[in-house]
């Protein structure tokens, strides 16, 4: 990722926060502190379960509700006596799968959906963009709840759910990008070449509205593991025993009082997650679009 | 503007035709299908389930079922209730004043807090203050609502013990303040989210509005930048957001779902919830439906103030 770099030398001046130049070396500063922030989560939840002594699903119930570090329980353990340390790394992996294969299972929805609707415009586009509205008009939670508890929720089936969700967004940034491409000379000298539709779509006006594309993709990534957390949290997402950070949450208020830890140590980890992909996808915003550069 | 309306109508009309026809769809997903609830009852053989089914309709063409379905919803017969027989739009009804009483006091609080700070931040442009903000309503739109629920409540209920973990109310105790005291903390929570996007649009609408001529040439009459801001930019600004209050429509209600079973609210989101765990579909696709008609509605309502509001939609 190079977003981090760019304008990161240009000294501070005088009245060091008061030009765009600090806003700028800021911004992209966020955006590098979540690429590092998303890369030290990955690598922590690829590696970090062979090097914990417990294992995720590892039942010690003389241990249960051991309160953070005690002995090698790093962040405690729950009340079956399961390390936490452990089922948080694991319960990353999960997480953070669901949340990108949802993010490239609904950029791939929303974008074909979307080039097409610009593409070809007209009563096409309007019948496609009208049935993108409509589905927006499903708060995407109730949706999302109704459909998870008419399936067998394995996580393939999460991912395939919440991409069902969240490609409305993709959708509509293409066909506003490839509405305004598609009048373009290099366009209309694609169409004079007699190349075909298709080849147009996928290959001359996708590759140009790449921009937009990654950096909604990005904020699909952080949105989608926020909605796993959710349908998890109330009990139809990823089932126990295999760990999310969402079902992690599940079952913490009851013992709020308590274990407290039980509650905090997963929120921490989404919001530290979540917030990540944001700012990177702030900082690519702004590294890719000019015109956000002006408020 | 007679023709704006009509035309905006006119869209409302075919966005609730979609919408019931995606409703539709999501019905006939259940498993099983509508005839679920009865292919658990012991004794029950295929002979019956066709019996039923043929009773219900359901052997009859997809399109002739929707049309039949759609003609029972606007005629305000959603179905009963799997769990006590009651119609669907009572129980919904039953639980809809609570959510909006939640919800409306979220948006209050979001609507003043969002556009302070919002105003502040474009007009105090790249200081500490503003670069808090922004940051903070990036971190805001990253915490889990139902999280930062869990944390609210632990600290506010279990550590200082200032306000009550949940319910709408104590029972024997039915004062205002009693209610007050138990709607703030949800009411926050839920706010929390919208707050943050407020104040990023205000800020972009008061930075749009602070740019233009009318109010460099309010400024180069000698008026106060204060007086300037309070009659030239915040009235403009605010224009927009009427819009934008209709589009969070659908974030309040699902965060409402979350806020409500964190704090045991008893309204929609709850319901919701419930109903799934009963598998009383019957509810669930009402609610579902039903929030997604509010949502339209909501959208409509927003537009057509903008409308009567904007002279410049007015007067065309």
């Amino acid at each position: 990722m190079t977003v981090s770099t760019t304008s990161a030398n240009s000294s501070v001046k005088s009245g060091w926060w008061n030009s765009r130049t600090f806003r700028r070396f800021v911004r992209h500063r966020l955006a590098a502190l979540g690429v590092v922030m998303v890369a030290v989560l990955t690598v922590a939840c690829v590696i970090g379960p062979y090097i914990l002594p417990y294992n995720d699903l590892y039942i010690d119930l003389r241990a249960r509700f051991s309160p953070p570090l005690t002995g090698y329980h790093f962040l405690g353990t729950d009340p079956l006596g399961r390390d936490i340390a452990a089922r948080l790394l694991m319960a990353g992996r999960i997480s953070m799968l669901v949340g990108f294969s949802a993010m490239i299972l609904s950029t791939l929805i929303g974008a074909t959906i979307g080039v097409v609707a610009g593409y070809y415009g007209g009563r096409v586009g309007t019948v496609l963009m009208r049935f993108v509205d409509a589905v927006l008009s499903f708060p995407s939670i109730f949706l999302l709840l109704a459909l998870a508890a008419f399936i067998k929720p394995s996580p393939i089936m999460i991912t395939v759910i919440i991409a069902i969700t969240s490609w409305m967004e993709v959708a509509r940034i293409v066909e506003a990008e490839v509405r305004s491409l598609r009048e373009r000379d290099f366009i209309m000298a694609a169409r004079m070449l007699g190349l075909s539709n298709r080849w147009i779509m996928f290959r001359e006006l996708l590759p140009n509205a790449m921009g937009p594309i990654i950096v909604a993709a990005t904020l699909t990534v952080a949105r989608a593991i926020l909605l796993e957390a959710y349908v998890s949290f109330l009990g139809y997402g990823i089932q126990p025993p295999l760990p999310s950070w969402g079902n992690m949450l599940n079952g913490a208020q009851q013992y709020l009082q308590s274990a407290p830890w039980l509650a905090i140590v997963p929120g921490v980890a989404i919001t530290l997650a979540v917030t990540s992909f944001n700012f990177i996808g702030d900082g690519l915003r702004d590294a890719l679009d000019a015109r956000s550069d002006l408020n | 503007m007679t023709r704006y309306i009509l035309n905006r109508l006119g869209q409302s009309l075919v966005l609730l035709v979609l919408v019931s026809m995606i409703g539709f769809a999501v019905l006939n997903l259940a498993p099983g299908g509508p005839l679920s609830q009865f292919a658990l009852t012991p004794g029950m053989t295929q002979a019956d389930l066709d019996r039923i089914s043929a009773q219900m309709g359901l052997d009859r063409p997809l399109i002739v079922q929707y049309a039949d379905w759609a003609w029972r919803l606007l005629r305000g017969d959603w179905g009963r209730s799997f769990r006590d027989s009651r119609p669907v739009l009572d129980v919904i009804g039953g639980h809809f004043g609570a959510t909006l009483l939640l919800m409306g006091t979220a948006t209050v609080i979001s609507v003043v807090v969002g556009t302070w700070v919002g105003i502040k931040g474009a007009t105090k442009r790249y200081s500490i203050f503003d670069y808090t903000a922004t940051v903070g309503a990036m971190v805001a739109l990253s915490i889990p609502t139902f999280w930062f629920g869990l944390v609210a409540i632990y600290i506010f209920s279990l550590k200082l013990g200032w306000l009550p973990a949940g319910n709408m109310y104590t029972i024997g105790d039915g004062s205002i303040l009693d209610y007050a005291k138990h709607l703030i903390m949800p009411a926050l929570v839920l706010a929390l989210v919208d707050v943050a996007v407020w104040s990023r649009y205000m800020r972009t609408a008061t930075l749009d509005v602070i740019n233009q001529d009318f109010v460099r040439t309010a400024r180069a009459k000698g008026m106060t930048p204060r007086r300037v801001l309070m009659k030239h930019v915040v009235g403009n600004a605010l224009l927009p957001m009427i819009t934008l209050a209709g589009l969070q429509v659908p974030t309040l209600l699902g965060g409402a779902l979350v806020t409500e079973t964190v704090f045991t609210w008893p309204g929609m989101g709850r319901l919701f919830l419930d109903s799934l765990g009963y598998q009383d579909y019957p509810v669930v696709m009402g609610l579902l439906m039903f929030s997604a008609i509010l949502v339209l509605l909501s959208n409509l309502a927003a537009d057509l103030l903008t409308a009567f509001v904007d002279p410049r939609i007015r007067l065309t």
